[in-house]
């Protein structure tokens, strides 16, 4: 009896928690089929939904121009950090050489810097070769960012190779790069899909450079494009709403798709580090 | 990695056939073999490390130069001493934002991390169901843009938002009020959105530590008479000890460094009622080109992260 009661207080608990996290999702949601001009912003069934705020929110905001420089953005951001984080992590996880200790240290100060005290002085860095105002002030400096944790990812997961595995592909006379191509990244697959659905993530949700580096409007990316809307567009809550979910829809989707994967494969492999 | 008997052997053999070792006494030959492995190292590490280093160190270092200058952005600068420092602890408005960050470190660290625990002793003991559906969906704030989980609350918070309708529901009708415009309560509302954000990485986290604790210990507890408070108080906690030193690690970074939520929900207003350090060296450098005074603040945002990165580092390896 009590062993039922306290599994049915349990199963409250984590479903107030579920709750927590749901509603402001619901808030959105509903708010988005509001008729134009409403301002109730709570939790209320849409009797009369209005699917035409999400076309009516994609031309306003311009998401079509949003929208494709994000792509633009993660499409180049994703394979080259995911190259690159590769490369120093099997470095890292794999080899034995001079100044491994201090360089793989230094960039692992990069984990804990604010990207405050990076940006101010990046701007004028870029600007400098006039590089702001274009896709690559946005992507180059991402590649850079997202380094500290590719390379202390990528050195995770290579550690745990079998050094044997690599000394018999070094007797058979395999170069670096063909043990890491052929020997290492076929048994990858799960490491390198969840740290790209990290950088995927963190370049589409990336805000801050965007902010400070973009001022051409077709050069802004979604989030950048969402926030401008809300400060001109205080008054059509529900077209905000609407915006607010394709901005999500995205990174919401592949979240869906690989989340079995990614929870626990990020939980499991932050922690052996 | 353990050193390999034929790698010894095969002296005669082509260098790239020599296995990797580390163990080995030093010696001659080991050396130049360990050169030519430093050079292969460095030439993977040409390209990950130059970006890190051309975006990350290099204006991070210039930054710690800036600050001891009074730069308007375009003219010339003029050295400035220690007094870019000095106001950070001594203009009210800066100080306040540092205060802040302390504060914002309860409610990205502090009561998420409280929650989790709770969580987590909830459901893990003896019997072990899985949550994954509960633990997936208590995860997504974490892959939201903060730009779109800053409107959200923004709703959530308004006049007729959320909030509101529920202290009416409740009869508290009169304690309605617009939160993100009190001066009172904008700070806190912010703060929690910090939680909402944070509690389910560090579930993510205490969930897949629990799972590796072996049954036995709880049957051993329990056999003992222990119930679900000694179970979580002798086995659960003790086992998640490097599970809460590295959630409280990535949160607390993320409280120090906040920007985007607060960017957007507040501005850090009403007046400088939700200001934190991250916003304020953004207006500092762009609204009152102010360049000197934001790197002096940001290099204090940066000392003041790796303090606490240190201090909980130093936490987890004297206990464990």
């Amino acid at each position: 009896m009590t062993a039922k009661l306290e599994w049915l207080g349990t199963r409250a608990v984590m479903g107030l928690a579920v709750l927590s996290i749901v509603i402001p999702l619901l808030v959105i949601a509903t708010t988005a089929l509001e008729p134009a001009g409403s301002v109730n912003t709570g939790l209320s069934w849409p009797v009369h939904p209005h699917w035409g705020n999400f076309a009516a929110a994609w031309s306003f905001a311009g998401f079509s121009t949003l929208m494709r420089s994000s792509a633009i953005v993660s499409v180049v951001v994703v394979p080259a950090g995911v190259i690159l984080a590769t490369c120093a992590g099997y470095v890292f996880g794999t080899m034995d050489f001079y100044g491994k200790r201090l360089i793989f240290g230094v960039l692992m100060l990069g984990l804990a810097v604010p990207y405050e005290a990076i940006v101010v002085t990046l701007y004028y860095n870029l600007k400098s070769v006039g590089l702001t105002n274009t896709y690559l002030a946005l992507i180059l400096p991402l590649v850079g960012a997202f380094m500290p944790f590719g390379a202390f990812w990528m050195r995770n997961h290579f550690s745990n190779t079998p050094p044997a595995l690599i000394e018999a592909a070094q007797m058979d006379g395999a170069s670096d790069f063909t043990i890491l191509t052929k020997v290492l990244l076929p048994n990858s697959r799960a490491a390198l899909s969840t740290l790209a659905v990290l950088y995927f993530m963190w370049s589409w949700n990336q805000f801050l450079l965007v902010l400070i580096m973009i001022q051409d409007p077709s050069k802004e990316t979604a989030p950048l494009g969402l926030a401008l809307f809300v400060g001109q567009f205080t008054s059509n809550l529900p077209l905000l709403s609407a915006g607010t979910l394709i901005v999500i829809a995205p990174v919401m989707l592949v979240y869906i798709i690989f989340q079995r994967q990614f929870i626990a494969g990020l939980a499991h492999g932050a922690i052996k580090g | 990695m353990s050193t390999s008997l034929s790698g010894q052997e095969t002296a005669a053999a082509p260098p790239r056939t020599a296995a990797v070792s580390r163990t080995v006494p030093f010696s001659r030959r080991r050396l130049s073999r360990k050169w030519r492995r430093t050079l292969v190292a460095y030439g993977f590490l040409l390209l990950p490390v130059g970006f890190y280093a051309l975006f990350m160190v290099l204006p991070w270092v210039q930054t710690v130069i800036v600050s001891f200058y009074n730069w308007d952005g375009i003219g010339p600068r003029t050295a400035a001493g220690w007094a870019n420092y000095a106001r950070v602890f001594s203009d009210p408005q800066l100080r306040e934002a540092v205060i802040h960050s302390f504060e914002l470190m309860l409610y990205f660290c502090v009561i998420p991390i409280v929650s989790a625990l709770f969580l987590t002793a909830l459901i893990t003991g003896p019997r072990r169901p899985r949550w994954t559906v509960t633990r997936a969906i208590l995860f997504v704030p974490q892959v939201l843009p903060p730009v779109a989980i800053a409107v959200m609350w923004q709703w959530m918070y308004g006049g007729s938002g959320f909030i509101n309708q529920v202290l009416r529901w409740v009869g508290l009708g009169s304690d309605t009020q617009a939160w993100l415009a009190s001066f009172s309560w904008a700070f806190p509302a912010v703060g929690l959105v910090g939680s909402w954000v944070t509690l389910g990485l560090c579930l993510a986290f205490f969930i897949a530590g629990a799972q590796r604790i072996p049954i036995e210990l709880y049957e051993a507890v329990a056999a003992d008479g222990g119930g679900r408070l000694r179970q979580f108080r002798w086995v659960t906690l003790p086992h998640l000890r490097g599970e809460v030193v590295i959630a409280a690690t990535v949160t607390a970074i993320a409280a120090l460094s906040a920007f985007d939520i607060v960017f957007v929900m507040t501005g850090g207003g009403p007046g400088v009622a939700s200001i934190v350090p991250g916003l304020l060296v953004y207006q500092l450098a762009f609204t009152s080109d102010q360049i000197g005074q934001a790197s002096a603040l940001a290099v204090v945002l940066s000392a003041l992260v790796l303090a606490v990165v240190t201090v909980l580092r130093l936490a987890g390896r004297e206990r464990s």
